[in-house]
């Protein structure tokens, strides 16, 4: 127990909390000599802040639902190398189903590819892992509206589909293959 | 917000109705990515309220705002292909721009840019695609995340 409260304490004094701890201690003076500046600033940063830890702690909570219920292994094992227009949209689906940054995805990517994925549906993957995921949208409906995420969720569909079409086209007959690293 | 709110609440109410331990998890798991993450948002907050009061609101409605034209696409393009924020950070920054006067048109060509174009993660792209296919599809993302911005923009 005792360690863990030194742990603790030595993570906030040396670690990530450093520079949030010398802001705190720059409002701290600000306010005791009533610096203009100080002040002003921190009238910002308190309303962000409010905003944020209010709303924050709920939509981590949707994601790490979203996260045990739908686990990547549980979406992988659905998909083959079905092709189509049923192959493209089960790889939009399973790319929906996911989260986190785009080069998490290229294990995926050569996953699919191995199982016998098409080139444009690979790249469709890829699309839709960037710009579709879930527990993204959920993040841009909070913050930027529902209307904006519907807008640019409904935009950039046929981008990516395109994208997928034209990255076959060149590279069929091209020797194009997918490695692991 | 509120429907988020809801939503995050009705969804509670069925995982735990279906599966405790299973809810009991996912909660753990999303507040520990939130703990995990607080550093960050508290310093990405701290930088924001220190530049919005460095930078004037006028300079920044000037450079980022409605009336910026392509100057202020160019910089959004640029600032969204080359960095490498998550997206947890990305919209809560994004809305505190919106309310202090940059343009959705801006906005929206940062983010479409800074999802689908990577430059600082294309050396482990190409490991796994090849150096052809990762350039290619990097440019067509690129002007693909360019339309999207400006489309959204003219309806915004």
């Amino acid at each position: 127990m005792k360690e863990k409260i030194k742990k603790i304490i030595s993570k906030i004094f040396l670690g990530e909390y450093i520079f949030v701890l010398m802001f705190c201690l720059f409002l701290f003076f600000s306010n005791v000599f009533s610096w203009q500046s100080g002040l002003k600033i921190q009238k910002s940063f308190v309303l962000f802040f409010v905003e944020m830890i209010t709303f924050l702690p709920f939509m981590f909570i949707l994601v790490g639902l979203f996260d045990v219920w739908f686990s990547r292994e549980k979406i992988e094992k659905h998909i083959g190398g079905s092709s189509g227009i049923k192959g493209t949209v089960l790889c939009i689906l399973l790319a929906m189903l996911q989260a986190g940054p785009l080069y998490g995805a290229f294990p995926v990517a050569y996953l699919l590819w191995k199982k016998g994925a098409s080139i444009k549906n690979i790249f469709i993957y890829l699309g839709a892992f960037s710009t579709l995921k879930i527990p993204m949208i959920t993040f841009e409906i909070g913050f930027l509206g529902l209307k904006f995420s519907l807008l640019r969720t409904l935009v950039t569909l046929p981008v990516f589909i395109l994208i997928g079409y034209i990255m076959e086209l060149y590279l069929t007959d091209k020797n194009f293959e997918m490695k692991q690293p | 917000m509120k429907f988020l709110l809801v939503f995050t609440l009705v969804s509670f109410i069925i995982s735990f109705l279906s599966d405790r331990n299973k809810t009991f998890a996912g909660t753990k798991k999303g507040l520990k990515m939130f703990l995990g993450l607080l550093p960050t948002i508290l310093n990405v907050l701290i930088l924001v309220s220190v530049f919005l009061y460095l930078v004037p609101k006028e300079t920044l409605i000037k450079i980022l705002g409605h009336n910026s034209g392509w100057l202020g696409i160019t910089i959004a393009a640029i600032l969204g292909s080359i960095s490498l924020i998550p997206m947890f950070i990305t919209y809560p920054l994004a809305a505190i721009l919106l309310k202090s006067g940059v343009s959705y048109r801006v906005l929206s060509v940062f983010i479409t840019t800074l999802l689908m174009v990577g430059i600082i993660t294309l050396p482990l792209e190409t490991k796994y695609f090849g150096i052809r296919a990762s350039i290619l599809r990097n440019i067509l993302s690129f002007i693909g995340a360019l339309i999207i911005g400006l489309v959204i923009g003219i309806f915004l």
